[in-house]
């Protein structure tokens, strides 16, 4: 599905990914861990298209697809989803319009009819009970006063609407307490299925209580340094992140 | 009577035409109208018609504007011609009493028995003769504040609307007055209307101009309005004219105590606009809100000039402009507020904030607070910017192309003011006009939108 060589990325001439190779297959799912400023979100916004970041080597193909080559909006219809770290306040533009154009935009993409209003409501509510968010939410701009739990269920809902092929978690779980987090992940589990991929960049161990990986790869300094089961996981959260700087130093 | 004049040197011409058709303008008009001529034209003669030079017309040199060949209207008939065609309201869910005026004269109106007992609406050079008494007591009034295109308008004024709102009477239906540009030359046009609402009254008023042949037009249009004790007062000037169009439309309003008054310019299209907005909290206890929204492209010119004068103390003002420019348009924005040694406890907001979309497009944003009171809350604030890059992103990677977004986000920005509005109908439609102004869909072609009135095609210029 998803096929990562060599990538190199940069902003303002400072490297920050130096070479990351990943595959991901379809039905899997993929935590990427690592200590601060590793590059992971970096990882995830060159990912989603974010032309803050200049790919200068390296290449990512998607169901056979450039994905590099690809303008943001056209990755989002091909099935790329990326849940933000920091969703953005846009007041003034309703939930509900905001969400319309998208699904929309998705259903020409591939040559489906556009939903009708009441078709469009029909979905949102059952996505809505889905996540489990709160109705008011919907009825609001998008993100606008939302606290740090809502916009994460914000997020999640959105990918629940949309329906991704792959899914990139950009540490939905920071600033999440307990419930939203379970939330949250519950909501991921329940897109779970087989040709559904996910890749949940974290910076602890306790989202992937919830979320079970299939593999986890620790990114350090713009590279992929390790990569094992579920395991790699628990072991990080008892040893922290010290050992692996230290092995790979360089 | 049509005249066709022709401005070379502004003031010379101007001169000639006034004084050889005094008796044109002064026949059939009313006295106190008359009585005010002479001394607006010496002041207007004077001042002439304002450059960049003068300090509150420094971002619009009106000049170039008034200068053509232009067609004056001296009589009713000759202003409305074979103009005068049956109008319908298009607008679902707005339901309006409908003026209609035609260059600025007026043409006809929807039946008055479904408006309460009392309330007149009507053409204000017959309107005077019929309520003498109210017309004396406010006619020029405000008007005669040194402007030199308010002069310009009280020297050559003829006819307009008239609306009066008796005490105690709430009028439900917003009463719409329908401007019409349209002829075979360019023509140069006088509106005056007056607009006075007693005590414990209300009203909501639109004012809708419109152009609807592809002549170059030349507006001095000038509204006075007086809202007394207790009254409310929502006035919505909505500007929707073609690229030819130069309009200078004042309102000034005059409140008392306790009243409530709310205006909102919404210029979604023209080509050169200069709005003056005075407002005189004349009495305690006054609550005043002043909007404006303007959307330009290509070469469009938008000026605001706000003045609140807080001249009594306990008054509130919330003052809220904001501004889309596209291509190479430019925009103005002054806001003066004056809080007079007496008006202690005053309550003075403004805000101004402006999305230039291009590098060529502008805006001069002019806050001017005069704070001669001690215990005032006043605050302001002026803003420039970009589409927002982050918003931008979020937007496509929703799956939203970018120039959906674009549209999504200058219509968030835009929205503030249009949740400003008081009419919900109004609203509804204002905001699928604003959207469909950013999509490019609807254009000056379509003429008012608000009452579904199609333009001709030769005026999509």
């Amino acid at each position: 599905m998803l096929v990562i060589k060599d990538l190199h990325a940069k902003i303002d001439d400072k490297e920050i990914l130096r070479g990351i190779n990943l595959e991901v297959k379809p039905g899997e799912v993929h935590a990427i861990m690592g200590p601060n400023g590793s590059g992971k979100s970096t990882l995830s916004s060159v990912l989603a298209g974010n032309d803050k970041f200049e790919v200068n080597e390296g290449s990512v193909t998607f169901n056979d697809k450039d994905l590099l080559d690809l303008a943001p909006e056209d990755r989002a219809r091909e099935g790329v989803f990326l849940s933000f770290q920091y969703p953005v306040e846009i007041p003034g533009v309703s939930m509900v319009n905001f969400m319309r154009t998208a699904v929309n935009e998705h259903r020409k993409y591939r040559n489906e009819t556009p939903y009708s209003a009441s078709e469009f409501l029909k979905l949102m509510r059952e996505k809505k009970s889905l996540v489990e968010i709160d109705s008011n939410l919907t009825n609001r701009s998008v993100n606008e006063g939302f606290s740090g739990g809502e916009k994460k269920k914000n997020e999640i809902f959105q990918m629940a609407m949309l329906e991704p092929k792959l899914a990139i978690l950009d540490e939905t779980d920071s600033g999440l307490d307990i419930d939203a987090l379970r939330v949250v992940a519950n909501g991921v589990n329940k897109l779970k299925s087989p040709d559904r991929a996910t890749i949940v960049i974290t910076h602890y161990q306790r989202l992937l209580d919830h979320i079970v990986p299939d593999f986890v790869h620790v990114l350090y300094k713009g590279r992929i340094v390790k990569s094992a089961g579920k395991e790699l996981a628990h072991e990080l959260e008892e040893k922290g992140y010290d050992w692996i700087k230290k092995e790979f130093e360089d | 009577m049509n005249k066709t004049c022709r401005i070379v040197n502004l003031q010379d011409e101007y001169s000639q035409i006034y004084k050889d058709n005094l008796p044109f303008l002064k026949a059939g008009a009313p006295n106190k109208m008359n009585a005010l001529r002479d001394d607006a034209f010496e002041l207007f003669n004077v001042k002439g018609i304002p450059s960049n030079k003068v300090e509150e017309y420094k971002y619009t040199n009106l000049q170039p504007f008034f200068k053509g060949t232009f067609d004056i209207a001296f009589s009713s008939e000759s202003a409305i011609q074979n103009n005068d065609h049956s109008f319908t309201c298009g607008v679902p869910n707005l339901d309006t009493h409908n003026v209609f005026l035609i260059n600025g004269w007026f043409s006809s109106q929807d039946a008055t028995d479904k408006l309460p007992e009392g309330v007149v609406v009507g053409s204000i050079r017959e309107k005077a003769a019929d309520y003498p008494e109210v017309f004396e007591k406010y006619y020029g009034e405000q008007s005669n504040d040194g402007d030199a295109m308010a002069a310009m308008n009280t020297a050559f004024a003829q006819d307009g609307a008239f609306i009066y709102v008796p005490k105690g009477v709430v009028v439900d239906k917003p009463i719409q007055l329908v401007n019409i540009m349209i002829g075979e030359q360019d023509r140069l046009v006088f509106q005056r209307n007056l607009i006075v609402i007693e005590e414990n009254a209300q009203a909501k008023i639109m004012l809708c101009d419109h152009t609807m042949s592809a002549q170059k037009f030349v507006i001095n249009s000038l509204s006075e309005v007086f809202a007394a004790t207790n009254s409310v007062l929502d006035l919505y000037n909505i500007q929707n004219q073609h690229n030819l169009t130069t309009q200078v439309a004042s309102v000034y309003v005059n409140q008392k105590k306790h009243s409530n008054v709310l205006t909102n310019n919404l210029t979604l299209h023209s080509g050169i606009t200069r709005n003056n907005i005075r407002v005189t909290l004349d009495d305690e206890y006054c609550e005043s809100h002043v909007y404006g929204l303007y959307l330009n492209d290509k070469n469009q010119h938008v000026d605001n000039y706000s003045f609140i004068d807080h001249a009594q103390p306990h008054c509130e003002s919330f003052e809220l402009f904001k501004g889309v420019m596209d291509d190479s348009s430019s925009a103005a924005f002054t806001g003066r507020v004056m809080v007079r040694p007496d008006a202690q406890k005053t309550n003075a907001y403004q805000s101004n904030n402006n999305l230039l979309l291009t590098d060529n497009a502008k805006i001069n944003s002019k806050p001017q607070l005069e704070i001669y009171a001690d215990d005032v809350k006043c605050s302001h604030g002026a803003t420039v910017g970009q589409l927002d890059e982050e918003a931008m992103f979020y937007l496509r990677s929703r799956g939203i192309d970018e120039n959906e977004s674009r549209i999504l986000l200058m219509y968030a920005f835009a929205y503030e003011v249009i949740e400003k509005i008081r009419v919900e109908a109004l609203k509804e439609n204002i905001r699928s006009l604003v959207e469909k102004r950013f999509r490019g869909e609807y254009d000056k072609c379509d003429s008012c939108v608000i009452c579904g009135q199609q333009g001709v095609s030769a005026s999509c210029l």
